[in-house]
């Protein structure tokens, strides 16, 4: 199909009202006569509440109301933004007696003012019941102390959790002869990586208000990733019909998967529930770092078996992740650091992947941009690199040697086959664009430090297959204009953009012509939400099915008011015209015909979902400074090629990858969610943890390879999420290049490069 | 305390209490692009004028701008769209929810700074993050904006 659109660098829709500051967010919508909600939390890790005095707190001046773990229904839920049945277990209530974080919620404050709703939250008394808490996860499974020992916890669907164990999830899968294929290597290397929790940062923390609607109804307006799954969250924490709510999105200060978890909409939900009145949360950003929904922290065991010359036989990866105090995300996040950190290699006879998460007593983790497959490809791509040199090979030529091409099948990768891949040529393209040939593997400078090159590759998904879904719905108003309503939540990455770019070549008129509304529970079709990378190649899908089955309805309609039959008409984007002879009817009067005295509705809808998930592929090369004196690793230059299919909007796709690399770059070098031995989160601010700076992270340069992805909309296939995934191992092997340091364990901080580099000397 | 102070021009008198943080202040007088990203002065989201000095107005108690003029994107209209265009024109913005903040102290820079070189550039907005973007299409359009501005745009 030719393309007017699509492929094009077109300005966001939203782009003006962004940038000059209009009032388009959740915080600046909500009410000015909101009571304001505020938690109490658990300053232990673990701890039973024994007794709870609000009496005092109540009496504060302005304050509305304060609920504890009487107050709440005894139902659990998960705040997994998943399609239901969700794969985490139900191990939430809104308040528990029993606390398991440092920072979980003990009681919810609402008040007139937020000094008031403080004041209250000074005045209450709880006397705790202090536990032995579990904080390491490596004695998690199995241990003595249970996170979750209460019976009415359950696990929808068979993920292989078992509570009585702390085990949140586990898994196994293999292919080929994986003992075999171990003996018969000249080579294997075992080693264990260690990625920790990180915090998506988004500027915009959470924040959600409530209100009743003029039926009665409970409306949520959050800033969520997931609008859809609020709704069913909300209802079933509750225990009210889903009918009873109602969910909107505005536009949201970024999410990286963060809001993929409804963090803070059940709080004012219920606090509007209980009161009848309109109430709000917002997060500080300590609460956002210390209470909300990270990275997962993973071990990860890699063994890999190659030949001397190279061809790499078998991979194997056992990881253990850890999802602290609930399992939001937990079984669902371990599967990607294997299934879509192995299948980079595909072309090894034999894989084995297994996989244990565990609960903690630390803050729960989530989703964040990646969800495990950024862990697992430190982890694969760290050991390549070790392996590279071990016999001795370059390792962009080891990879050149072993790496999935199109056609390849991939058994790790769910038995999908590569029917788009470029990964080649994106591994030949950043190469050449970093004078790999020239500055492998270093060179010492003037002034004393180091100057070293380092690859990885990456691939992550396009939706999760066989599971998600998305519907789009287009109608046709007055004139000819058309109205794209979606389900899918933009949270700054453009689809409302891109999608319309879609839904202007499919009916072939200009993008302006195209008003897109998302999202409403009660208006906007049906999507499972902005995850997986799944909005360009499923809701991308949803737009051009609907494109076409309504310019069939425009046919129709068309065909009748000519009087002939739709086989013998065409549709032009501007008019219905006969192909025999040219007689014509414009869609603008066609649209105008059809709000007087009309039967036919010019309005359609389409659901897609798909059994596959085509991976987009991604090569980065990163040129550091070592300084010798300090350990610190300054990024250079960062290249980056990416084959995401076709480009629907290269602007926008290339800002994605360029935001990406920086937080790639932030989690490779001070990223770092740590707890002290009373399990209290160190890092509860952006003084103590660091995020990169415009003068942290180089000169960055992004470059597409593309390649024709054919169950994609126009050919593409996804960009959101594997933009973050090859920063980590590139650095690091760039450090091991620069002086033969090799660190296992993120971030790369310079006190880890001293220690190691005076390790090596002595 | 009775305090006398003009946001984006009009003067207001009011009756506040001298701790309230000016962030606060003016958001509750509309001015809805000033936001809150941090409580540590890290983030650069709640950049304001504060007498045309670019100032994080999360750290200014309301006391501190009594009889001072204060400038917030609100009051810059043509200007933000201007500089916006060329960020919009790059992709660069994403979320969108720094955009405010950076835009005050790229016209602030603008104002400030003759041809500033590109690590000058970053130097200067150093203190605005931007987790979506990387930056990097940021400083394509400032760069841009610029070399427009010095032609006489
Ligand atoms: S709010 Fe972060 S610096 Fe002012
Ligand atoms: S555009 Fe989202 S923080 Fe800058």
């Amino acid at each position: 199909m030719e393309t007017k659109a699509v492929n094009r660098p077109m300005r966001k829709k939203d782009a003006m009202a962004l940038v000059t500051g209009q009032p388009v967010y959740t915080d600046d919508l909500a009410p000015k006569e909101c009571l304001i909600v505020k938690l109490l939390r658990s300053p232990h890790p673990h701890a039973l509440v024994e007794e709870i005095d609000i009496s005092k707190a109540l009496k504060v001046a302005g304050v509305e109301a304060v609920f504890t773990y009487k107050d709440v229904p005894d139902i659990r839920f998960t705040n997994a933004g998943q399609t239901y049945p969700e794969a985490s277990p139900y191990d939430r209530l809104i308040l528990d007696r029993r606390v398991r974080y440092v920072g979980d919620p003990v009681a919810i404050i609402a008040a007139e003012t937020e000094e008031a709703a403080e004041r209250a939250m000074r005045l209450i008394k709880v006397k705790y019941e202090v536990l032995e808490p579990v904080l390491d996860p490596r004695t998690a499974k199995d241990g003595p102390i249970l996170v979750h020992p209460e019976d009415n916890w359950q696990s929808l669907c068979p993920v292989g959790a078992d509570n009585k164990r702390n085990l949140c999830s586990s898994e196994a899968s293999e292919g080929g002869d994986v003992e075999k294929a171990f003996a018969e290597s000249d080579v294997v290397i075992e080693r264990t990586y260690h990625t920790k929790a990180n915090q998506q940062a988004m500027m915009e923390t959470f924040r959600t208000y409530a209100y009743t609607d003029i039926y009665g109804r409970l409306t949520v307006v959050s800033a969520t990733q997931i609008t859809f799954h609020v709704r069913r969250i909300v209802a079933t924490a509750l225990g009210i019909p889903k009918s009873k709510v109602r969910v909107i999105k505005p536009r949201i200060g970024g999410g990286f998967g963060a809001k993929q978890t409804a963090v803070s909409e059940v709080y004012p939900a219920f606090v509007t529930y209980k009161t009848g009145k309109p109430s709000k949360i917002v997060f500080t950003r300590e609460e956002a770092q210390t209470a909300s929904s990270p990275r997962h922290e993973m071990y990860l065991d890699v063994k890999i078996g190659a030949m001397k010359n190279g061809k790499i036989k078998a991979i194997e990866l056992h990881t253990l992740s850890n999802t602290g105090a609930y399992g939001e995300h937990g079984p669902t996040t371990v599967g990607l650091s294997g299934h879509k950190a192995i299948p980079i290699y595909s072309k090894a006879e034999a894989f084995r992947f297994t996989a244990d998460v565990v609960y903690t007593n630390v803050m729960a983790a989530g989703a964040y941009r990646g969800y495990g497959a950024t862990q697992g490809i430190f982890a694969i791509e760290s050991a390549i690199d070790e392996l590279s040199h071990i016999l001795n090979i370059d390792p962009a030529l080891l990879r050149e040697m072993n790496i999935t091409r199109e056609g390849d099948f991939m058994p790790a990768y769910y038995g999908e086959t590569a029917n788009s891949c470029a990964l080649d040529r994106c591994l030949a393209r950043v190469k050449e664009m970093i004078g790999w040939e020239s500055k492998y593997p270093r060179r010492i400078m003037e002034n004393g430090n180091i100057r070293a090159v380092g690859l990885a590759l990456a691939l992550q998904g396009s939706c999760i297959s066989g599971l998600d879904v998305a519907s789009v719905a287009i109608k046709v108003n007055d004139d000819g204009f058309y109205s794209l309503m979606i389900g899918a939540s933009d949270m700054g990455t453009g689809c409302d953009t891109i999608l319309a770019q879609m839904a202007a070549d499919c009916l072939l008129c200009e993008p302006e012509n195209i008003v897109v509304y998302g999202v409403d529970t009660d208006v906007s079709p049906y999507d499972s939400g902005s995850y997986a990378s799944s909005t360009t190649y499923i809701t991308g899908n949803a737009v051009v099915k609907t494109c076409a089955s309504l310019i069939e309805k425009i046919k129709e309609y068309g065909a009748k008011k000519m009087g002939c039959n739709p086989k013998e008409v065409d549709f032009d984007g501007k008019r219905v015209y006969k192909t025999a002879t040219d007689e014509s009817i414009t869609l603008k009067d066609l649209a105008n015909f059809a709000m007087n005295f009309s039967d036919t509705a010019l309005y359609a809808s389409e659901m897609h979902t798909s059994p596959v998930s085509p991976p987009p592929y991604m090569a980065g090369a990163v040129e550091i400074e070592l300084d010798r004196e300090t350990g610190k690793i300054e990024v250079i230059n960062y290249k980056a090629c990416v084959d995401c299919g076709t480009v629907i909007n290269p602007n926008l796709a290339r800002v994605q990858t360029e935001g990406g690399i920086a937080q790639g770059i932030g989690m490779a070098l001070y990223e770092d969610i740590s707890y002290n031995k009373a399990g209290v989160m160190r890092n509860n601010s952006f003084m103590q943890y660091k995020l990169p700076t415009r003068q942290d992270i180089g000169t960055v340069e992004v470059t597409f390879e593309s390649s024709y992805e054919p169950t994609g909309p126009f050919g593409a296939k996804s960009i959101g999420e594997i933009v973050i995934n090859t920063p980590s191992p590139a650095i690091a092997n760039a450090l091991d290049n620069a002086v033969g340091v090799r660190i296992r364990e993120l971030p790369l901080s310079p006190e880890k490069v001293y220690m190691e580099m005076i390790k090596n000397e002595d | 305390m009775e305090i006398k102070l003009w946001i984006n021009g009009k003067l207001i008198n009011d009756d506040v209490s001298p701790d309230t943080p000016l962030l606060e202040y003016l958001r509750s007088k509309g001015c809805y692009s000033v936001k809150r990203g941090c409580e540590t002065s890290n983030c650069g989201l709640c950049t304001v004028w504060l007498e045309d000095k670019p100032t994080l107005s999360c750290t200014v108690p309301l006391m501190r701008a009594n009889n001072k003029h204060i400038t917030t994107l609100e009051g810059l209209k043509s200007d933000a769209e201007e500089l916006g265009g060329f960020l919009a024109d790059e992709g660069a913005d994403q979320c969108g929810f720094c955009n405010p903040g950076f835009l005050m102290n790229v016209l602030a820079m603008a104002k400030e700074l003759e041809d500033p070189t590109e690590d000058e550039i970053n130097e200067y907005l150093t203190g605005n993050l931007c987790r979506c973007t990387g930056y990097t299409g940021q400083l394509r359009a400032v760069k841009k904006y610029l070399e427009h501005k010095r032609k006489g745009g």
